[in-house]
This record gives structure tokens, sequence and C-alpha cells, in this order.
């Protein structure tokens, strides 16, 4: 995906998540860093720009509630910023760049819990490359990339990579 | 890093992520996610051979909030009192199945010698042995005065510290020294020669007699606690006299620059080194040093426990 493709996904999936939830009021978007973060701040001033009013958004970090800890180094944490307002009775949009095993959305899923009981929580990515390993789906997602599991896929987002590109290696 | 035992085998970044993830565990803690299942099925023992408050229960807090199992152990009222060795009780500990300890001991090198030992498999953090180093009570010092004094900055440079009193005694003065220059801050050691260790002079900090010469120079003044236990000869002459010379009251506050901070590790002896009316001021951050030494301890249980072991 280049990034004219990148950004009529994110425009697409804006207008999804409008249409879905009738539009922003009860929304608040959470984004899981470092590039579900971006996503999601492009996603909330589409969708600001659409309805004409700031729609509620922040950022969640799985780290601390994954459970693949133990197989590796310490990650560096991450910033989490829920919005003030909370996410008590409301409609919480998760946005990652890549959705691949699910883990990462069973750990995010596990955080929101600790927050409080959204009224409901969909999911948005960019990409989703398939081999799930738990019964998680997306909601919206901005491209839909066969891969195999040796390949690997890197979303750069010129907020962190000075360019918007999806490649497959 | 497995143990942590002394912030000379710290690097400059692995105090930086100490400082950092404590900042992030800051904020979570802060809001609405008190508990988090991070060192869920992990066992710390609080090992503790003297008397503690503030430490124990920070790290007792800290483990909780990460979801640990705590075994608490004091040597009051344990084997100890019957002659058990530290070896012992520390083959008991590995026994039971403890993934870290948490040590605080009389001797110093006490913690050392439990982590270069075959004894325990797990981590050893060092939460004061002796007189040597205290280095969880410096990292929180640290933090303090990170989130006080350098705006936006990940360090301490150009913030000049003055650390007053029973320098000698202190292992928090020790940990402190090394850690906040590393970190590039300037360090001023104040305290009656008596009360200053062999060797001060290969300290990296500069060393002063003349509180009121210091005051005005300082951002942060870390007042330390006169460790009346320890001293078995008289390091001076009265109570009072090291309070005139050497104890922070109103009027020396008042010399301090307008935004510098008090600290104090506690337990405080109120009279003596500080005054009732100077621990209690708008400047005084003792309060809030320890809810910091919960985030920090969280910060380095994670760090040294959440990964592959």
């Amino acid at each position: 995906m280049n990034s004219a493709d990148i950004s009529r996904a994110l425009t697409r999936i804006s207008h999804e998540i409008l249409e879905r939830n009738s539009g922003s009021d009860n929304l608040v978007i959470l984004g899981i860093p470092t590039r579900g973060a971006h996503l999601s701040n492009r996603i909330s001033d589409l969708i600001a720009k659409i309805e004409n009013k700031p729609v509620l958004h922040g950022t969640l970090d799985i780290t601390l509630h994954r459970d693949d800890l133990r197989t590796r180094a310490p990650r560096p944490l991450m910033p989490t910023n829920i919005p003030k307002e909370g996410i008590e009775g409301r409609d919480v949009i998760l946005v990652d760049d890549v959705l691949f095993s699910g883990r990462t959305i069973r750990a995010a899923l596990d955080a929101l819990g600790e927050i409080g009981r959204p009224r409901s929580v969909q999911l948005a990515v960019l990409v989703d490359r398939g081999h799930r390993e738990l019964p998680i789906r997306a909601d919206f997602v901005g491209k839909n990339l066969p891969t195999n599991l040796n390949q690997s896929v890197k979303v750069l987002l010129t907020e962190v990579d000075s360019k918007d590109e999806v490649v497959v290696e | 890093m497995k143990h942590l035992l002394s912030i000379n085998d710290l690097t400059y970044e692995e105090a930086i992520q100490i400082l950092d993830t404590a900042q992030e565990l800051n904020r979570v803690s802060d809001g609405p996610m008190k508990k988090l299942p991070t060192l869920r099925g992990r066992t710390i023992v609080n090992l503790f051979y003297e008397d503690s408050t503030r430490t124990r229960i920070s790290f007792e807090a800290a483990a909780k909030r990460l979801s640990a199992d705590v075994i608490n152990f004091s040597a009051k009222g344990s084997s100890v009192s019957k002659g058990e060795s530290l070896k012992d009780t520390a083959l008991t500990l590995q026994a039971m199945g403890a993934d870290a300890v948490i040590i605080r001991h009389s001797a110093s090198g006490a913690a050392r010698r439990l982590a270069d030992s075959e004894w325990t498999s797990g981590s050893v953090i060092n939460a004061g042995d002796g007189t040597h180093e205290h280095p969880s009570q410096a990292l929180l010092d640290a933090f303090t005065i990170r989130k006080h004094l350098a705006h936006e900055e990940r360090d301490l440079r150009g913030i000049k510290i003055a650390i007053v009193g029973d320098v000698l005694h202190s292992r928090v003065a020790r940990s402190n020294v090394l850690l906040l220059e590393k970190l590039g801050a300037k360090v001023f050691l104040v305290a009656p020669p008596t009360l200053l260790p062999v060797g001060v002079e290969h300290w990296p900090a500069k060393v002063s007699y003349n509180l009121d010469e210091v005051l005005p120079e300082v951002d942060a003044i870390m007042m330390l606690r006169v460790q009346l236990e320890r001293m078995s000869d008289s390091f001076f002459p009265s109570a009072r006299e090291y309070s005139r010379y050497f104890g922070l009251n109103q009027e020396r506050l008042a010399a301090l620059k307008s935004n510098a901070i008090v600290m104090h590790p506690g337990p405080m002896n109120r009279g003596l080194e500080i005054t009732a009316e100077s621990a209690d001021s708008a400047r005084s951050v003792i309060v809030e040093q320890v809810s910091n030494g919960i985030n920090v301890r969280m910060a380095i249980l994670y760090l040294l426990l959440a990964g592959e072991m």
C-alpha cells in the first residue's frame, strides 16, 4: 500500500465507524502505541472533520497485560492516555496497525476491562494479515493481506518513519 | 538486569529506563488501572533483618499492584532469633520458590553476598545494606527531583542538590551521590567533619562544612536522618548545636531559591535535622517521595521480573 492507499483506507474506515455508530457522540477512539496511536490520531482528525466536532480519543498501552512478557526482555512502557470522560457506557474503537495473532487485542480487551465497562468495543486495523491464534476479528479493515507465516508486514507512517507505506517482506 | 544491588551496577541508560518506566506507571496508577496482572504467579520475598516502615510497605504495595505474591519475613519473631544464618534462611526461601528476594540487612554487602551465592536463583534487590547502599531510595529521589526540576529533560543535567547531615552512616547518601552524578547533577555534601566518611574527597561531590553558604545555590536540599542507633561515640557536642549548624529551619528555608524543594528519606527526627515547620512547608516533597517510591519500585520489579528469567 502506498501513501494514497493508506489515506483512502483511513477515510473509508472513518466513514464506516460513523455509519455503524450513527455519529461520533458516544465514541472513544483508542490507539495502541506506537503506530496504532498515530493511526488513531488520523482517524480521530478525519471523524472530527466529517462531523464538524471533536471526538474523544487517546492511547492504550497494553504492555503490562501481554501474555508473552516472560518470553523476552522487558519492553519499555508506552504512554496510556484515557480521555477524562472515561469509557464507561461508551463505544470504544480500538485502533492498531496490523492484526496478526490477535494476542495484542486480547491484552487490550483485558486492559479495557480494568478501566471500565464500555457499551461496545470495536476494532479497526490498517492491515489484516491473517494467522489468528485467538477467536478475534476486526470490524473495520484497511486491507486484507494474505501472507505466509515467515513473512513480515511493516507499516511505515510519516509520524515515525518519514513516509507512509505498507511493505511485505 | 537481573539484580539491583548498587547504583554502580546501573548504566546511565538503565537508570533512565527505570525512571521512564516509573513515570508511565505513575500515570497508570494515578488513572483508572490500580491493579495490573503483569507479575501474576511470581513470588517475592521481603527479607528484612532491620526495621523498616516505608521501604518494606512500599515494596509490598508495588509488588501487589503488579499482582505478585508477597511473603514478608522479618528477623524479629523468626528463626533468625534462634540463630539461623542468612544462608539457611535463603535456602529455605529458595525451596519455597521465591522469584525475587528484597533484602535489608545491617551488614554492608549482605545483598551482594546473597546475589553471588548459589543459595537463591531469583533476583536480589538491595533494600539497604548497612551503611553501604540503598539504590531504590536513590532512584525514587532522582525521580522526584526530575519530576519537579527537570523540565521535560530525561536526566538531571545542571541541577544542584545539597545532601545534608549524617553522611557517614547514610546508605541513602552514598547511593544518591552515585546516581545523581551519573544523571548529570551537581552534588554538595554538607556535614560536620565527624559525620563524613573517610575517603569522601574521592566521591563525585563537593564537600562543605557550612550549610548557610550552600543554601542559596541549590535547587533541592535533602536532609538526612541523624542515625542515633548507629552512633556509639559522640559525633557532635549536643543535639542543640547540631540543629543550630546543620538543621533546616524557617530562616534557612527562606534562604533557598524560590523553586527549591525540600526532601528527606524518612523517618524524620523532627526538631533535630529538620524543624516541623520545614517538614510540613509547601516546599517539602517528603510525602510525595513516599508515593513516588511505589511507582519506582513497581518499575524495578517490572524490569527485573516481567521478562524471561
